[in-house]
């Protein structure tokens, strides 16, 4: 493949749009998130009379939602319009179209939201009842991404048709896998949206089916957490090698990962319902197990990114056990901040298997362990990945290059984001073993003893939440640079080759009907039974309430 | 599809863990009962105060050493929110909501259940050491989510 490929000038564009959305949403939700460890920290309050689950409901939405899906899909189009060629203008169309709907739709929870309509928290759960607008923007975001999957799909369909007979690019094959994956699990989410909250909101039906809605929203909930990781995958797997100066391992290895992803993200949402009634034991163990099937996955990643770093370093004269690891370019913001989210991906992957696991999710339910851990996946991991990303595509896609400035202050925001997300996650995983629960404001339980003894990690908390806060500082200074003040030029958009005498992938890679069917027929297994259960032996139904 | 020996190695190590932590948990539920509380039984949540044994909340005796906790979650208290409980005794915990879900956990033990309209939920416990536990709501609730609190105290057998 020619290096000098460019991202077209008007898919860069498309690709832009996006990522400015997600870096706003980064900037406006951090600012959230460091309100809420300052108001837990017991030694501030929010001034008019904002409400701390206002701010925590902000904060999730902006982070969870907004930033990922919009920082994903303007990445996936950028990397498959690099790897399978310009859109057509009739796919740019369709871009645009997924592109506003999701913003309208943003735009529009945002305000139910900040005007005090809408403190349900990002998991909205009923029967706490938002205001109608509320779940129609949510329902514009999620419908704009599925444009913008099957924009995606058209093109890589073209693709195949102009090259019959072989193998797609890896990064395009990546997105479409992971825009698939998106498409099976969020209609979950917009099932019970559409059917259930809607309707209910409306005050078209009277009552809900909770159980129901927890259970559609938690077929979405896991998986969306794997759509986020994957983008993160793509780096790793097929642009880090490049930008070290390495090869791919085995394109068949990470084409395969990727598949076992499709097959075991979706069917694991009961791990998340572990602790609720109205769920026979059985299946929530059928489903522990088809949730320790996603660690194989990510075993497969970590080996072949740690075999990549090790085939480059010793190709470079590297000697000794680990001698390799001095060859790497830790001086490269591209390398580093991706790199350190890989690190932290061992922690994050271990504290995950004990939240899957039966009897230790006892333990740290609903605590603040649970977001300790989700701090370390995606706060640190995906996170720290995609701004290693936005070091390169942003440039790209503005026509400008980074200085060796920029560079160095990426490299500091990164250390800057270790320093503070070890004190904020670290707190977090050891007061939720001691029981503090997760989406509290500050309490003393009645000056419990054991709630005063929480009240020095959420001081960490507010500490490490202030440094996180300087590091989003950092990187909005970079991003903005990067788009629109730094020298123009040519930004190379890596991507990586395969090493010689790797095996050829098999064409049979591609066969989606079967992959698609497997993953269905593995929901049907995880779900039909307890879905069943749960609407005939259904209590009757719950009325809205606002209790905020 | 060919994979490296190196490879083949490292996913027989990792899966073959994964299925020794499985194998661990499935033997502790299935076999020793350590199952996570999953109680089946329904309720009409607007009826909670009508339904026994919601009807009369609290600490009920049923056997030698052996007890019924019945408490009713609704924003934002517990019912009773203050219990005692003799040191050893094995109770079961029964819970429901007449409200929105809400969370149970005896925070420093592994009681923690998820509490929703129209199920009640179930756990079994044994109380081995004297002291003072908090419970707390750990789903949020609504606005006085934080302020939903209450005790249980295991005391010494008069």
């Amino acid at each position: 493949m020619n290096e000098t490929v460019k991202v077209d000038r008007r898919d860069a564009k498309l690709a832009l749009a996006h990522l400015y959305v997600a870096f706003i949403a980064l900037g406006l939700g951090g600012l959230a998130g460091l309100l809420q460890t300052l108001v837990r920290s017991g030694k501030f309050t929010l001034p008019a009379n904002i409400s701390y689950y206002t701010i925590l409901t902000t904060h999730g939405v902006l982070l969870g939602l907004v930033l990922t899906t919009f920082f994903i899909i303007g990445f996936q189009f950028a990397a498959v319009s690099r790897t399978a060629g310009t859109f057509s203008d009739r796919v740019r169309f369709w871009g645009w179209v997924g592109f506003w709907l999701m913003t309208i739709g943003t735009a529009i929870t945002a305000f139910f939201i900040l005007i005090g309509q809408a403190s349900v928290l990002y998991t909205f759960y009923a029967p706490l009842q938002a205001h109608p607008g509320f779940y129609l923007g949510l329902t514009l975001v999620v419908v704009g991404s599925w444009v913008s999957g099957f924009a995606i799909f058209a093109h890589y369909a073209r693709w195949k048709k102009e090259h019959p007979k072989q193998v797609s690019p890896l990064l395009t094959f990546m997105a479409v896998a992971n825009m698939i994956l998106w498409l099976v699990c969020s209609l979950g989410v917009a099932a019970t949206v559409l059917i259930q909250l809607l309707p209910w909101s409306l005050g078209l039906v009277d009552r809900i089916n909770v159980l129901v809605s927890r259970t559609l929203f938690w077929y979405f909930g896991h998986p969306l957490v794997y759509f986020w990781l994957l983008p993160a995958y793509m780096v790793w797997y097929a642009i880090v090698p490049k930008i070290i100066g390495g090869k791919i391992f085995s394109d068949s290895l990470a084409r395969l990962s990727f598949i076992l992803f499709l097959f075991f993200s979706i069917p694991v949402g009961f791990h998340h319902q572990l602790m609720e009634p109205g769920i026979d034991p059985f299946w929530k163990y059928v489903q522990v197990v088809l949730t320790f099937m996603v660690a194989i996955p990510s075993l497969m990643t970590a080996f072949a990114m740690f075999a990549t770093f090790e085939l480059y370093g010793r190709s470079k004269g590297a000697t000794g056990l680990f001698g390799w690891l001095r060859k790497l370019p830790w001086g490269d913001a591209r390398f580093f901040a991706p790199f350190v989210g890989m690190v932290f991906f061992i922690p994050a992957g271990a504290g995950g298997l004990v939240n899957a696991s039966h009897q230790l999710d006892q333990v740290v339910h609903n605590t603040i362990w649970v977001t300790g851990h989700f701090h370390l996946t995606l706060a640190t991991t995906v996170v720290l990945t995609f701004f290693g990303a936005a070091y390169w595509l942003v440039p790209h896609l503005s026509g400008r290059v980074m200085t060796k400035a920029m560079n160095r202050l990426a490299i500091i925001q990164t250390i800057v984001w270790v320093i503070g997300m070890t004190f904020m996650s670290g707190a977090m995983h050891f007061e939720g073993l001691l029981g503090a629960p997760r989406r509290s404001a500050f309490s003393t339980y009645g000056n419990s003893p054991q709630a005063l003894e929480w009240i020095p990690y959420q001081i960490a908390q507010a500490v490490g939440g202030t440094i996180l806060f300087i590091g989003i500082i950092l990187v909005l200074v970079i991003i903005t640079n990067l788009a629109f003040f730094a020298p123009k030029g040519e930004t190379e958009f890596p991507v990586a080759e395969l090493a010689e005498g790797a095996e050829r992938t098999p064409l049979a890679m591609e066969n989606w009907k079967l992959w698609i069917g497997i993953t269905v027929a593995l929901i049907l297994i995880a779900y039909t039974i307890p879905f069943i259960d749960m609407i005939q032996n259904a209590p009757p139904g719950s009325k809205g309430y606002k209790l905020w | 599809m060919h994979i490296h020996k190196y490879e083949k190695i490292w996913l027989v190590f990792g899966i073959g863990c994964l299925f020794v932590f499985l194998t661990i948990i499935g033997v502790s539920a299935f076999a020793k009962g350590n199952q996570p509380p999953s109680c089946l039984t329904t309720i009409d949540p607007e009826k909670v105060d009508q339904t026994p044994p919601f009807n009369k909340p609290g600490l009920v005796k049923t056997g030698d050493n052996e007890y019924q906790l019945n408490i009713v979650a609704s924003a934002f208290a517990f019912t009773p929110a203050q219990v005692e409980i003799p040191k050893g005794a094995k109770v079961t915990i029964n819970i429901t909501t007449k409200d929105v879900i809400h969370g149970f956990e005896v925070a420093g033990t592994n009681i923690n259940m998820m509490v929703e309209p129209g199920y009640v939920n179930s756990f079994t416990k044994t109380f081995d050491k004297t002291g003072e536990y908090t419970i707390v709501c750990n789903e949020y609730c609504g606005a006085g989510h934080h302020m939903m609190t209450g005790r249980i105290k295991v005391v010494d057998k008069q």
